[in-house]
């Protein structure tokens, strides 16, 4: 009798430390997840800030301004054009 | 002397006084009892509250709105948070080093920071809406009483030149124009919030109950081509320059699938420091405002004439002496034509024409058409302050208001709507309703107002118009075939035609398969000229010219040295 509850006794402490054990650990892994989608988050602002900053880069009056003053480019004239049939 | 035998312990004590410390303890005990039932079991919700509230936190999750891309996937709106500085006036004391450092971090003078600070004030705000990497060197300096806040702010790369396509949002985050307004429900999210257990250190270790999750807002795709909306809005600010206009419009439209890829409006304004703003910056014009759309309407008095096959393209009409007289008014031609065909009314926009072919119609059949083509009522496209434009009912029209209405004069439209119902030529002869968004795939075929045959006839009269000899050479395109019909009209002011005019072009290209159709307006043009053959048609050619390239649509027609109008001067229009 006082065998079996010593063994009882034992089993119910190493749950109960398994218990504890792994709400720590779900713990940590959460706050590792809570940081990982906090960097998710701020990625994606960035994401933002660079797809405007691109598009701020390649807006058209820019492009046009530097292909006709730095790189001398101009619209092709009306016989300087070959369109060409898509292979279908 | 032994315990045992300490007389004290032979005093016999009474009774009762053991019984009655029996009772106080129980007495006690069942207090404790109680009260712990009282807080465990009855009153336990306070407790609980009080607890809770010392590790879980109810966290507000922010939505962030939806971007806005052009039809390629060009961000053409995008929201982005920054912060803003707010202080506790009390708490913000700064030594003046300090109060400099922070002044220069936030590009304000150091006494408007001094005076700020000074508000007998709770809480002020010292700058809204700062950069991040600027709000994170604020944040370095540690200053007490200075705090920050998170906010959302929304750019738009673009600037002017998409303006008025795109509108712009309030503080909230709202949309207050334009597409932002229009698809305010779609593009804003939802701030959600749940609830979470945080460690002494404010980590978050465990969630709890997710109260509400987040709603982001949805992108949305415009039918928009930036491309096309530049080349748009830079030749129309060319053309108001050159001609000194007081404001104008550009819409152009894929014949194919009815998706709006340009709207530029002038005058314009930078949405992304809107700090003061007329009402005439504002107008979505192309949208809003309503003109009479002059010749522009003599095509489709000829299509109805044809499609109800009382005129033939090359049917006889005689325009001498050049005026026609109705009621105790008078119609006439800048210049007489003589005897005119059909084809040729239109390619001379000869007004006694139009007014001779209108005059065969009762009124209803032309009030039906107009209806059908979809002027006098809005188009519902969903943006703020859509007009319908003034079409009278036929009951009320009297002989010299039908004459008129058949070259465009006692009815007003829209830009939008004018450049809609030229789909109508463009396609053979169906309407299909216009799309603000990019569509997956184009719409079968839309509503038939005119017969495929008439479509056709009247894209080979509308060629003619821009060919020399017509009203709008200037309207040519080396490498396409055009077509497309000018338009002049007197502005009304206080129910007379003054001495302004309205200048317009609408036309579409390639004619042996159009795939666009351009409408430009052109208000007030005050440097001299005022004929929509020379100050629309050129802003026409050029926005076509470099939308068709683009687009990389093939060339249609030979290349040969265009006749422009420099050689040969546009027939004069008539008003």
């Amino acid at each position: 009798m006082l065998r079996l509850n010593l063994a009882l006794i034992a089993i119910v402490l190493a749950s109960a430390l398994g218990a504890v054990a792994s709400q720590h650990k779900a713990r940590k892994l959460f706050t590792e997840m809570e940081r990982e989608q906090e960097r998710m988050r701020s990625l994606e602002v960035e994401w933002g800030q660079l797809q405007l900053e691109q598009s701020t880069w390649a807006s058209h009056a820019r492009i046009e301004k530097v292909a006709r003053e730095r790189l001398r480019m101009k619209p092709p004239a009306a016989g300087q054009v070959l369109a060409v049939e898509a292979p279908r | 002397m032994k315990f045992a035998n300490s007389p004290l312990l032979s005093q016999l004590l009474p009774a009762w006084r053991a019984r009655f410390v029996a009772a106080l303890i129980l007495l006690a005990f069942g207090i404790l009892a109680a009260r712990s039932v009282w807080l465990q079991v009855v009153r336990n919700d306070f407790l609980q509250q009080k607890g809770e509230s010392r590790y879980a936190r109810v966290i507000e999750l922010s939505a962030t709105r939806g971007r806005i891309a052009d039809r390629s996937g060009d961000m053409l709106a995008v929201s982005t948070p920054v912060k803003s500085v707010w202080a506790i006036p009390e708490d913000a004391r700064l030594a003046p080093a300090q109060a400099r450092e922070l002044a220069a971090l936030l590009e304000m003078e150091v006494g408007e920071l001094n005076r700020r600070l000074a508000a007998e004030k709770d809480f002020v705000f010292i700058k809204r809406q700062i950069p991040p990497d600027t709000a994170e060197k604020i944040a370095a300096l540690n200053l007490p009483g200075i705090h920050q806040q998170r906010e959302y702010r929304r750019y738009y790369p673009a600037g002017e030149v998409t303006a008025h396509m795109l509108g712009f949002t309030g503080v909230e985050d709202r949309g207050q124009e334009g597409i932002e307004l229009a698809f305010d429900a779609q593009l804003s999210g939802k701030p959600g919030s749940r609830r979470v257990i945080k460690d002494r250190l404010g980590h978050i270790v465990e969630d709890v109950e997710s109260i509400k999750p987040p709603q982001d807002g949805r992108d949305i795709t415009l039918a928009l081509d930036a491309k096309i909306q530049y080349l748009a809005f830079t030749h129309l600010k060319q053309a108001l320059a050159e001609h000194k206009a007081r404001a104008g419009g550009v819409v152009v439209l894929d014949a194919k699938s009815g998706e709006v890829l340009a709207l530029a409006n002038l005058p314009a304004y930078n949405p992304n420091n809107r700090g003061k703003l007329t009402g005439a910056q504002l107008r979505n014009r192309a949208l809003t405002d309503v003109f009479e759309p002059g010749s522009t309407m003599k095509p489709f008095t000829v299509a109805l004439a044809l499609e109800k096959g009382r005129f033939r393209f090359d049917s006889q009409i005689q325009t001498a002496p050049g005026r026609l007289t109705i009621g105790n008014a008078t119609i006439s031609d800048a210049h007489p034509h003589g005897l005119l065909t059909v084809a040729q009314v239109i390619q001379k926009s000869s007004n006694v024409g139009a007014a001779k072919i209108a005059s065969v119609f009762a009124p209803e059949e032309m009030w039906q058409m107009f209806d059908a083509l979809g002027f006098g009522q809005p188009m519902k496209l969903g943006f703020p302050g859509e007009v319908g434009g003034r079409l009278r009912p036929y009951k009320t029209w009297r002989p010299i208001e039908q004459a008129t209405m058949s070259y465009g004069h006692g009815i007003s439209v829209t830009l939008m709507q004018l450049a809609r119902a030229y789909l109508a030529f463009a396609r053979d002869g169906d309407l299909i309703p216009l799309s603000l968004t990019r569509l997956e795939s184009p719409p079968l075929a839309g509503k038939s107002i005119f017969s495929a045959q008439t479509a056709r006839e009247v894209r080979a009269m509308l060629e003619m118009a821009v060919l020399p000899g017509g009203t709008a050479p200037r309207a040519q395109i080396p490498g396409y075939r055009v077509a497309g019909k000018t338009g002049t009209a007197h502005k009304l002011e206080g129910g007379q035609y003054a001495e302004r005019y309205v200048a317009a072009f609408v036309g579409f290209a390639p004619v042996s398969d159009p795939r666009l159709v351009v409408a430009v307006m052109i208000d007030e043009p005050s440097a001299g000229k005022y004929y929509g053959g020379e100050v629309a048609a050129p802003v026409f050619a050029q926005v076509m010219a470099g939308s068709l390239r683009t687009l990389g649509v093939a060339p249609d027609a030979p290349l040969k040295p265009i006749q422009v109008a420099r050689d040969v001067a546009p027939v004069p229009e008539s008003l």
